[in-house]
């Protein structure tokens, strides 16, 4: 007997099990008044060095929880306890990006009255743009050693994220980065990008940045109540 | 080298709308790349075709489109379709009233638009 051909008209979202996923672990934060924020950059464009920063800044006031997420060890989980904040390390075992399956996992272990969750991705400045976490804020970073080229390079960690902060700015009298060449490309791929200048090492921005973060999360409230 | 993963995350879709459809076999597969998703269509194609073996799609075609990334512009509110945004004379740059305010529309999808089945 003849088999018979049919075609099947699905147009369904390849990763809308992701984006369900991503969806329903936001409304939880949100509900609880957690404000997730997704850090996104190259390996050692410094995520773990500002988090540091940023914890130190906040810790006094906030509770603060961090997901660290590496292809392998719990260095820079360690690191993050080592300031006194919580912190679940993620191993993807050769993964190039965080999947919101994967904060599922975790989910139960962190505590709901948390006021900030920094998620750091596995670094990599293309993969993960693909994946929506459930954060409410999504920062790319790039350091002055990068290059100011980079933007136009890799367009959708620009496009997706709300925050664009450039690290290691200490470096910039020693190295030839356009700092208002990169913010205008990257204004030019994202218009609405909240940029920030910083050093985790002279400390150049923390302030502007930790404020803006302290302003997001009292939105976020504003909105639940 | 994310393709691998959402190759899987297709899969899931493909074995159930088969399952849903009673086939015995899914013969072609195709999906829609967005421009700016960050997949690269090269990529996604070995990845399907090494993730298919043993699957009800083991001996499925994949069919790519390539859908173009849509801006619109905030200043005079033009629709702006684009060209190749990977071509060196690429301008975010609204064309029609040159304003650099432009936001993305559409181009970030990834859809499996239909499947060819055997029954």
């Amino acid at each position: 007997m003849e088999k018979s051909k049919k075609e099947v008209l699905v147009l369904e979202d390849i990763l809308g099990s992701n984006k369900r996923l991503a969806a329903s672990i936001r409304q939880k934060l949100r509900e609880n008044g957690i404000l997730a924020v997704n850090l996104l950059s190259s390996p050692g464009s410094g995520k773990t060095s500002l988090l540091e920063k940023i914890g130190l800044c906040l810790k006094d006031r906030y509770r603060i929880g961090v997901i660290e997420g590496d292809i392998e060890t719990e260095r820079d989980a360690e690191r993050i306890r080592k300031i006194g904040l919580h912190a679940w390390q993620i191993t993807t075992h050769g993964a190039c990006h965080l999947e919101a399956k994967m904060i599922a996992r975790i989910f139960d272990q962190i505590p709901a009255d948390l006021d900030f969750l920094f998620i750091e991705n596995v670094g990599n400045l293309v993969c993960p743009a693909s994946f929506d976490l459930g954060e409410s804020l999504r920062f790319v970073l790039l350091s002055v050693p990068e290059g100011d080229d980079k933007p136009r390079k890799y367009p959708e960690a620009f496009i997706t994220s709300q925050g664009f902060v450039i690290t290691k700015c200490d470096l910039l009298p020693h190295l030839p980065f356009d700092v208002e060449r990169v913010i205008g490309e990257a204004r030019e791929i994202n218009p609405k990008l909240e940029v920030f200048k910083t050093s985790a090492l002279s400390g150049e921005g923390l302030e502007q940045l930790c404020a803006f973060l302290e302003k997001k999360l009292e939105e976020l409230r504003k909105q639940n109540a | 080298m994310h393709e691998l993963s959402i190759v899987a995350d297709l899969f899931t879709i493909i074995e159930e709308k088969a399952r849903e459809s009673g086939a015995s076999r899914v013969t072609k597969v195709r999906v829609l790349i967005g421009e700016l998703s960050g997949v690269v269509p090269e990529l996604f194609r070995t990845a399907f075709h090494s993730y298919k073996k043993g699957t009800i799609a083991d001996r499925a075609r994949l069919e790519i489109k390539i859908t173009r990334v849509k801006f619109r512009c905030l200043r005079c509110g033009k629709e702006i379709k684009t060209r190749d945004i990977s071509s060196p004379d690429f301008s975010y740059a609204c064309p029609f009233c040159g304003s650099k305010e432009v936001e993305l529309e559409s181009g970030r999808d990834l859809y499996l638009e239909k499947l060819e089945l055997e029954t």
